[in-house]
């Protein structure tokens, strides 16, 4: 054993004398009192200093619409079903980009820790690629495939499939030897080592990377519909602020928000679920 | 070794005499795809040009919004980590706002702060901030505790826990988030400049795209690409010279 896991052993002992101390440790109920309710202070602070604002005329109504002209809006969106036409537009290319992405990044992450030619190829191009700001690619594509859904979605693919492949790499990488040393000598084939050691080895921090480039291919979704309109909340949100109607873009934030919170909502559950065997989600019981 | 790293750009040059190859031999439009070489000619008239100026305008942009993020996130973030009732407030207003894709406040700055400089600072430090508060607060939160009770039992006091033990230890978790902030500040003022702005590299891109000029268009992107590269690789060194007692350990 080295003296970096007998390190890392002690420090899981102290860890779990501290959480049996956190439990035993009686709180005032001052403080629980004030943890229940300190997030709906700040919220309604917030919520009260936008008001304040408006009804104060300090800033004109275009620049900050008051709250109620805001959530008739948005209210106004779901029930016309407006809403619903541009969320299902944008999520629609963003999880058809995301899934390409996660479907030829974790295979070409997977080439690359297997194969030396691969590695040789793609290491210099990655590494080429991952720090670019793949936004910048937006006149090229709308070049290359026009202004529709095509470009949108090889835009969201191209801007986070290199995360993937690193995360996926990395993955393999971080796999213990021992491991594959164990399934080889009781005579595994190659083929179930990579698909039964090492591949669940690598879920971890594939998921991982998947989980960065979730919310980024909604911002790149966002971006592209900005930039080339087509439908979709980005375009939606662009149009209300070209045609100076304020209410509509703050009513499109928020949609936008709330989206956003869903997806990753979802993409949290979902790691539960794909990791119920990994220690990491038996130790949050 | 050697021969190792000499030959790790070979495929980089693969690509670019792949490219020159089918432009030139027709096996793809130069409407489609410049021929390699036509896009370096371009980077040169260009470099002589305007091509620094707007690069200039970009990188005080990125600079300053990031700058001002990294100054308040890692206050803020180590802040909630240390003091419970700031955290408590301060906690849920990040929880809303950090699924937002940040990209959804192009409008907004634009609206308040128009076209020029101020709104595409204050997009990139808002959308830099979050993840910047989020790492610290992770990062110093999870300091081992054993060393903050050794340091107290030899008679540090709390600034000195503070700055002494929980800071450093905290380091390499939050530098790692300002690398993550470095990449999404670039693709703010990218995308924020190429929707709605009057200079800098992303409207330069946007514009010679929407004349014709094809391979002024690449080598702009290529600029960005190459900009984006330098300063990814610039903090990785610096990192690594700010963490450099650690590998010593």
């Amino acid at each position: 054993m080295s003296s970096g896991a007998i390190r890392q052993s002690g420090a899981s002992e102290a860890e779990a004398i501290l959480a049996r101390v956190r439990q035993a440790e009686p709180r005032s109920t001052a403080r629980r009192l004030f943890d229940a309710i300190g997030p709906f202070v700040a919220i309604t602070a917030v919520l009260l200093g936008w008001e304040i604002t408006v009804r104060s005329d300090a800033v004109i109504d275009f620049l900050l619409p008051s709250i109620g002209v805001v959530t008739s809006r948005i209210f106004e969106d779901v029930i016309t079903g407006r809403f619903f036409e541009n969320l299902v537009l944008t999520v629609y290319r963003a999880l058809i980009g995301f899934s390409l992405s996660a479907m030829v990044g974790i295979t070409i992450g997977i080439l690359i820790s297997q194969v030396r030619l691969v590695r040789w190829f793609f290491d210099p191009v990655v590494s080429l690629f991952l720090p670019m700001p793949k936004v910048a690619l937006i006149p090229i594509f709308i070049l290359w495939f026009d202004l529709f859904d095509v470009s949108k979605v090889m835009m969201v693919m191209v801007s986070t499939m290199f995360t993937v492949i690193i995360a996926t790499w990395s993955g393999t990488r971080s796999v213990e030897r021992e491991l594959l040393w164990s399934a080889r000598s009781l005579g595994a084939s190659e083929r179930a080592v990579l698909v039964q050691v090492i591949l669940p080895g690598a879920l971890p921090q594939i998921i991982t990377g998947l989980q960065i480039t979730l919310p980024v291919s909604m911002i790149v979704t966002l971006v592209t519909e900005m930039a080339m309109g087509g439908g979709g909340l980005g375009d939606a949100l662009l149009q209300a602020a070209r045609y100076a109607d304020s209410p509509g873009v703050f009513a499109g934030v928020l949609e936008i928000a709330a989206t956003g919170f869903c997806i990753i909502r979802v993409m949290d559950i979902s790691r539960r679920r794909l990791l119920r065997w990994h220690q990491e989600t038996q130790k949050r019981g | 070794m050697n021969a190792v790293a000499l030959s790790r750009p070979v495929p980089l040059l693969i690509i670019a005499a792949a490219w020159e190859a089918a432009t030139r031999g027709g096996l793809i439009s130069p409407y489609a795809l410049p021929p390699f070489s036509d896009v370096v000619a371009s980077f040169l008239t260009m470099a002589a040009d305007d091509l620094w100026f707007h690069a200039l305008r970009s990188l005080t942009r990125g600079g300053a919004g990031l700058g001002l993020a990294i100054a308040i996130g890692v206050t803020s973030g180590v802040l909630m980590a240390w003091y419970r009732p700031f955290r408590t407030l301060v906690n849920p207003i990040i929880r809303f706002f950090y699924p937002l894709p940040k990209s959804a406040l192009i409008p907004i700055t634009i609206m308040w702060l128009g076209l020029g400089d101020m709104s595409k600072i204050v997009l990139i430090f808002i959308g830099c901030m979050l993840p910047i508060v989020v790492s610290s607060y992770n990062a110093t939160r999870g300091v081992e505790e054993v060393l903050i009770w050794s340091a107290r039992g030899l008679g540090a006091n709390n600034r000195e826990v503070l700055w002494e033990v929980v800071i450093p230890a905290a380091l390499p978790e939050i530098l790692n988030g300002i690398r993550t902030s470095l990449a999404l500040a670039f693709i703010l003022l990218v995308s924020s400049e190429l929707i709605l702005s009057r200079d800098g590299l992303g409207y330069l891109i946007g514009f010679l795209g929407e004349g014709g000029d094809y391979a002024g268009m690449f080598a702009g992107v290529a600029t960005i690409a190459a900009l984006g590269f330098t300063c990814d690789r610039l903090y990785v060194a610096l990192t690594n010279r700010l963490l450099a007692w650690r590998t010593a350990a």
